[in-house]
C-alpha cells in the first residue's frame, strides 16, 4: 500500500515537472544578432516624431508607439536593454504648466449627430505637469517643438514645456542629456521643425537663409541651411564621441503630408446650396474686377465660378506684385464708389484663384465659406453696411484665403530648397562618420504616391483613412510610426549585419474612435 | 475508500482539457495505459466507452469503474519574422470517467457511463500575437450514457445505447489586431454558453472467433451542440457610433463528430495480451465557428477550419507480471483533423505520438487501483491559419508551434 501511493506521488510528480514546450531554435536565445552594432543602451534623439507624438499631443499610447521604442522592443532582441522614455501621466495629452494647461488634449475620431466623422479634442481634465512629471534623462530623448539648434540650445527647457518636463537642469542641452547615458547606438531624427513650422504657418513666416543667427529667428522661420548643418554635425560628434554607432535619418517632404494634401484647391461645389445660387451674382460682381485686371494687364488673375464643375478657392498670393493702388484707380474710373474701390484695390490687389500649385492648409477645410468675422468688422467699421460686408467677407468666396491658409509656389519653392540642402547635409554626415543613412523622404514618398504595403493592406497617406498619418495631419499614427521603425531597421540590419527582425506593421493600431459625451 | 472520496472530488472539477481537435482520449485507465485501446478487450466496465457489446462478457456480476486524469498540456508559440512569442497558461485539466455494468442475466447486462470525451482549455497571455483569434478558450463536454449488452452466442454479442451530451463553451477574443477604446485597452468579446444539451447514440459488436481473439467495431454517433443565446459580452469598445459592439447573445454551432473504432485483441503465453484500434473520427464535419451575433448591427464572426476525417492508430500490451500487478503499455500515432492553411491556436493541433504506461494493482479481491501515464509528442511545426480577413484582405497568422502533454491518471474499479 506504502508503494502503491509513492508510485502515485511519482506519477503525479513526473506530471507536474511537465516541461515546457522548447523550439529546436527559440528566438529569445541568441536567434538574431546585432552583428557590428551595440543595442545594450540605444538612446533616440529628435522632435515629436521621435516623441511619439500623435493626435497634436503626447499621450502614453502613442509614446508607447514611438518608432524608438518599438525599435527598443526588437533590439531587446538581440542584446538590446532597458529603453526608458518620458512619459506622459495620462492617454489625454494635455500638458499643464504650475496648472495652466499649455497643450491641447489629443485629437479623437468622433461621429457628429449625422454620423459624420471629424476630429476632436478628448475632452478630460490632463494630468501632466510640467513641473513634476518625469526625471531625465531617458533613453527617449525626442523633444516636441524642437528644431535642430534647439538641442544645442542651453536653457531651452524654459521655451519649450515639453523638453521642460524632464531636463536635467535649466541650463541642460538636450543633446548634453542624451550623451550623459553613454549610447551604445543612437538614431538622430531632427530638422523637420526647421520647415515644417514655416510650412503648416502657411509660410506666414520668413526664410532666414543668410540670417547665421538663429537667435533672432521666429518660430515659424525656415532655419538657415549653414546654421542647420552647423548644429547637426555638431550633435552627430558629440553622439558618437564615446564611439557609439547609430542612424541618420532624413526629413521627409513635409508638403506630402495630409495636413497639405486633404483640403483640395478647389472645393467650391455648385451643388452647395450655400454657394451653387450665388454663383451668377459672384460671377457678375467679379467681371467687372477682371475687367480692370485685363486692362491691368494681368488678365491670368481673373476669377470665376464654374456652374458645373468645382471651383478654386481665391487666395492671396503674396509672391504676385501688388496691383491694388492702381486696380483702385481703374475701378474708380469705371465708376465704382471711390470707398468701395479702395477696399477692392486692398482685398484683391495680390489676389487670384487658386491652381493645383497651391496647397490649403487642413485648418482652412473648417474655414473656406464661412464668413469671416474679423474682416466682417473691419469692413463695417469702414462704413460698409452690414449686409454688403458681409458678402464680402466669405473666406475663399469673396475675402482671399489669407496667408496662413495656403502654401503658394513661391512658399514650396522655399522649402523645397531647405529640405534638400538640409538631406544633403544629413546624408553628407552619415557617409563621412560611416553611419547608417534613413531615407525617410522617399518612403514616405511612396506612401504619399501609391501607398506602401504592410500585412493587411496598404498604408497611404489619406487623412484619417490612409492609416500612417494621425488626426493632427502631421505625425505619424502608431502604425506609421511602425512603419517607420521597420524602415529604419532594415538600415541597421544592411549597414551593421545585424538581423534584427521586422515588426507586424498591421497589428499597430491608427485613428481612435471616440465620441465626447 | 478515502482514495473513493478522493476521486470524486477529482471528477467534480470541470471537465478542461488538452487542446487538439478537442477530443480527448482519456476514458479509461485499464485502456489509456494500453495506448487507448479497448474495442475488443474485456476487462473491466471501461467497455461502455470502448464498446458496449463486450459488457456480457465480463465474469463478474457488478463491475465498477472511475477515474480522472489531470492534463498538463502547454502550447508555445514564435514568430521568426518577428521574434513574438507566446507560451499558454492553460492550467490543469481533469477529464474524468465513471462507469458501471450490471450482468442481469447470463446473456444481458446493463450498463452506465459518464465520461468526458470531448473538451479543450488554453489560455494565451491577453493581447498576444494572435489575440484577434483566441485569448483563451474553455470547452467541455459531458457524455451520460445508458447501455445494454446482448450476447447472441458464445462468439457474438452487440451492444449500445443512447448517449445525453451537455456542453459548455467560454471563448475570449479580440475583435481585431488594432481596435481599442481611448486608453488603449484592445476591444475583445466574450461568448459564454453553458447547459447546451443534445442527443446521440452508440452501438458495437464483438466477435470473439477463438478463444485468444477478440474482434471488435464500435460506432459513436455525432452529436452537434448548438448555442442558442449564449451571452456575448463586448469589452473595451469604443465610445462610439461609429463602433457597432454592444453586448448582446449569439448562436453557435459547435460539432462533436462521430467515431468509429475497429479493433482486436489476442491473447498470448498465457500472461500476454496484445491490441489494436483504428479510431477514424469524422471531423469534416467541423466546417466553421460561426458566431452569429443576436444583434444585427454586429458583424457575426465567420472563421473556416474545415478539418478533414482523421484516423488514430492504437497498439497496446498487457501483462500479468504477478498476482496483485497487472503491467500495461501502448503506442498510438493521432492524425490531425486540421489542415494547411487552418491551423487556429486556439486548436493548435498537429500530428503527435502517443506513448502511454501503467499498471492496475489489486487491492484484496475487489478492488483495484488503475494507474496510467500519457505523454504524446508533437513535432514542432511551421503553420498558419490563413482563413482571418481584415477589410476583405486575407492576414494569415502564421509561425511555429510547439506542444507537449503530459497525462498522469488514476482510477478505481471495482468487481463483485
Amino acid at each position: 500500500m506504502k508503494n502503491t501511493i509513492k508510485f502515485m506521488i511519482g506519477l503525479a510528480a513526473i506530471g507536474m515537472v511537465s516541461c515546457e514546450p522548447e523550439f529546436d531554435t527559440p528566438v529569445e536565445e541568441g536567434f538574431y544578432t546585432n552583428g557590428d552594432a551595440d543595442f545594450s543602451n540605444y538612446v533616440a534623439v529628435g522632435n515629436s516624431l521621435t516623441a511619439g507624438f500623435a493626435d497634436g499631443a503626447l499621450y502614453i499610447t502613442g509614446q508607447e508607439n514611438s518608432y524608438p521604442n518599438i525599435m527598443a522592443q526588437q533590439f531587446a532582441l538581440a542584446g538590446g536593454g532597458q529603453f526608458t522614455q518620458p512619459l506622459m501621466a495620462d492617454n489625454l495629452g494635455g500638458l499643464l504648466l504650475n496648472g495652466v494647461q499649455v497643450n491641447n488634449n489629443r485629437l479623437v475620431l468622433s461621429a457628429d449627430a449625422q454620423g459624420n466623422p471629424g476630429p476632436t479634442v478628448l475632452e478630460g481634465t490632463p494630468t501632466t505637469e510640467v513641473t513634476t512629471s518625469a526625471t531625465g534623462p531617458f533613453n527617449n530623448m525626442g523633444v516636441p517643438g524642437a528644431k535642430s539648434f534647439h538641442l544645442n540650445a542651453p536653457g531651452y527647457a524654459a521655451a519649450n514645456p515639453f523638453y521642460g518636463r524632464f531636463a536635467t537642469s535649466a541650463n541642460a542641452t538636450v543633446i548634453d542629456d542624451a550623451t550623459s547615458l553613454n549610447p551604445t547606438f543612437f538614431s538622430l531624427w531632427i530638422g523637420n521643425n526647421d520647415i515644417l513650422s514655416y510650412a503648416t504657418s502657411g509660410g506666414a513666416g520668413v526664410d532666414q537663409t543668410g540670417n547665421f543667427d538663429p537667435s533672432l529667428y521666429g518660430n515659424n522661420d525656415i532655419t538657415d541651411p549653414m546654421v542647420f548643418a552647423g548644429a547637426y554635425s555638431s550633435q552627430v560628434d558629440a553622439l558618437i564621441a564615446g564611439g557609439a554607432k547609430g542612424v541618420l535619418i532624413n526629413l521627409p517632404d513635409v508638403t506630402s503630408i495630409p495636413y497639405f494634401t486633404t483640403v483640395p484647391f478647389a472645393p467650391l461645389s455648385p451643388l452647395d446650396p450655400n454657394f451653387g445660387p450665388q454663383i451668377p451674382t459672384l460671377n457678375a460682381t467679379y467681371a467687372q474686377l477682371n475687367g480692370a485686371f485685363a486692362f491691368l494687364g494681368v488678365s491670368e488673375r481673373a476669377i470665376s465660378f464654374s456652374q458645373t464643375a468645382a471651383s478654386a478657392v481665391v487666395v492671396q498670393d503674396e509672391g504676385l506684385v501688388n496691383i491694388g493702388a492702381d486696380l483702385t484707380q481703374v475701378l474708380i474710373a469705371n465708376g465704382f464708389p471711390s470707398g468701395l474701390a479702395a477696399i477692392y484695390g486692398q482685398q484683391y490687389g495680390q489676389a487670384r484663384q487658386a491652381t493645383s500649385g497651391d496647397l490649403l492648409v487642413l485648418p482652412s477645410s473648417g474655414v473656406i465659406g464661412q464668413v469671416n468675422v474679423e474682416r466682417l468688422a473691419e469692413l463695417v467699421a469702414l462704413g460698409i453696411p452690414a449686409e454688403q460686408a458681409g458678402q464680402l467677407s466669405v473666406n475663399g468666396v469673396t475675402y482671399p484665403m489669407q496667408d496662413q491658409f495656403v502654401l503658394v509656389p513661391s512658399e514650396r519653392d522655399a522649402i523645397t530648397a531647405a529640405a534638400q540642402s538640409f538631406n544633403a547635409t544629413i546624408q553628407g554626415i552619415a557617409a563621412a562618420n560611416d553611419l547608417g543613412f534613413v531615407d525617410a523622404r522617399s518612403a514616405l514618398a511612396q506612401v504619399a504616391n501609391g501607398g506602401g504595403a504592410f500585412d493587411g493592406g496598404i498604408l497611404t497617406s489619406q487623412y484619417v483613412s490612409g492609416g500612417a498619418f494621425s488626426l493632427d495631419g502631421v505625425h505619424l499614427t502608431p502604425r506609421g510610426y511602425a512603419y517607420t521603425a521597420n524602415l529604419i531597421i532594415d538600415v541597421i540590419n544592411r549597414k551593421y549585419n545585424a538581423t534584427i527582425p521586422k515588426v507586424a506593421v498591421g497589428s499597430y493600431g491608427t485613428v481612435t474612435l471616440h465620441n465626447n459625451m | 475508500m478515502k482514495k473513493v472520496l478522493l476521486l470524486a472530488t477529482l471528477m467534480l472539477a470541470t471537465a478542461v482539457t488538452y487542446a487538439g481537435g478537442y477530443r480527448v482520449s482519456l476514458q479509461g485507465n485499464k485502456a489509456l495505459a494500453m495506448g487507448h485501446t479497448g474495442v475488443a478487450v474485456v476487462n473491466s466496465s471501461e467497455l461502455v466507452f470502448f464498446n458496449p457489446a463486450g459488457l456480457v462478457y465480463l465474469e463478474n456480476k457488478l463491475s465498477v469503474s472511475m477515474g480522472a486524469s489531470a492534463v498538463f498540456a502547454d502550447v508555445a508559440y514564435q514568430n521568426q519574422a518577428t521574434g513574438q512569442t507566446a507560451l499558454t497558461d492553460s492550467g490543469v485539466g481533469t477529464p474524468f470517467y465513471a462507469y458501471i455494468s450490471y450482468k442481469a442475466t447470463d446473456w444481458l447486462a446493463l450498463g452506465l457511463g459518464v465520461y468526458t470525451p470531448y473538451g479543450s482549455g488554453v489560455t494565451y497571455e491577453d493581447d498576444w500575437a494572435g489575440s484577434h483569434l483566441v485569448n483563451n478558450i474553455d470547452l467541455s463536454a459531458i457524455f451520460i450514457q445508458p447501455t445494454v449488452s446482448i450476447k447472441l452466442s458464445k462468439f457474438f454479442s452487440i451492444g449500445g445505447g443512447p448517449i445525453f451530451a451537455t456542453g459548455s463553451v467560454n471563448f475570449n477574443r479580440n475583435l481585431n489586431r488594432t481596435l481599442a477604446n481611448n486608453e488603449g485597452e484592445r476591444s475583445e468579446v466574450t461568448v459564454d454558453a453553458s447547459g447546451v444539451n443534445n442527443w446521440g447514440w452508440t452501438a458495437g459488436w464483438m466477435l470473439n472467433p477463438t478463444e485468444n481473439l477478440r474482434i471488435g467495431m464500435n460506432y459513436r454517433s455525432k452529436i452537434i451542440l448548438e448555442a442558442e443565446g449564449g451571452d456575448a459580452d463586448f469589452e473595451n469598445i469604443p465610445n462610439s457610433p461609429l463602433s457597432p459592439f454592444a453586448d448582446t447573445t449569439f448562436g453557435a454551432r459547435l460539432p462533436l463528430p462521430a467515431e468509429l473504432t475497429v479493433g482486436l485483441s489476442y491473447t498470448f503465453g498465457e500472461k500476454w495480451l496484445f491490441a489494436f484500434d483504428l479510431n477514424r473520427a469524422y471531423w469534416s464535419e467541423y466546417e466553421n465557428l460561426n458566431i452569429d451575433f443576436a444583434d444585427e448591427n454586429i458583424p457575426d464572426s465567420v472563421n473556416a477550419r474545415d478539418y478533414e476525417n482523421a484516423s488514430t492508430y492504437r497498439f497496446g500490451l498487457q501483462y500479468e507480471a504477478t498476482k496483485a500487478f497487472t503491467l500495461r503499455a501502448g503506442y498510438y500515432f493521432d492524425e490531425s483533423p486540421v489542415q494547411d492553411g487552418r491551423f487556429a491556436p486556439e486548436t493548435p493541433r498537429n500530428d503527435s505520438n502517443g506513448y502511454t504506461a501503467g499498471l492496475t494493482m489489486k487491492l484484496g479481491s475487489r478492488f483495484e487501483i488503475d494507474a496510467a501515464f500519457l505523454y504524446l509528442h508533437f513535432k514542432e511545426i511551421d503553420a498558419s491559419y490563413d482563413a482571418y480577413f481584415e477589410n476583405g484582405q486575407a492576414v494569415p497568422f502564421s509561425g511555429t508551434y510547439k506542444s507537449s502533454v503530459f497525462v498522469p491518471s488514476l482510477g478505481i474499479s471495482y468487481k463483485l
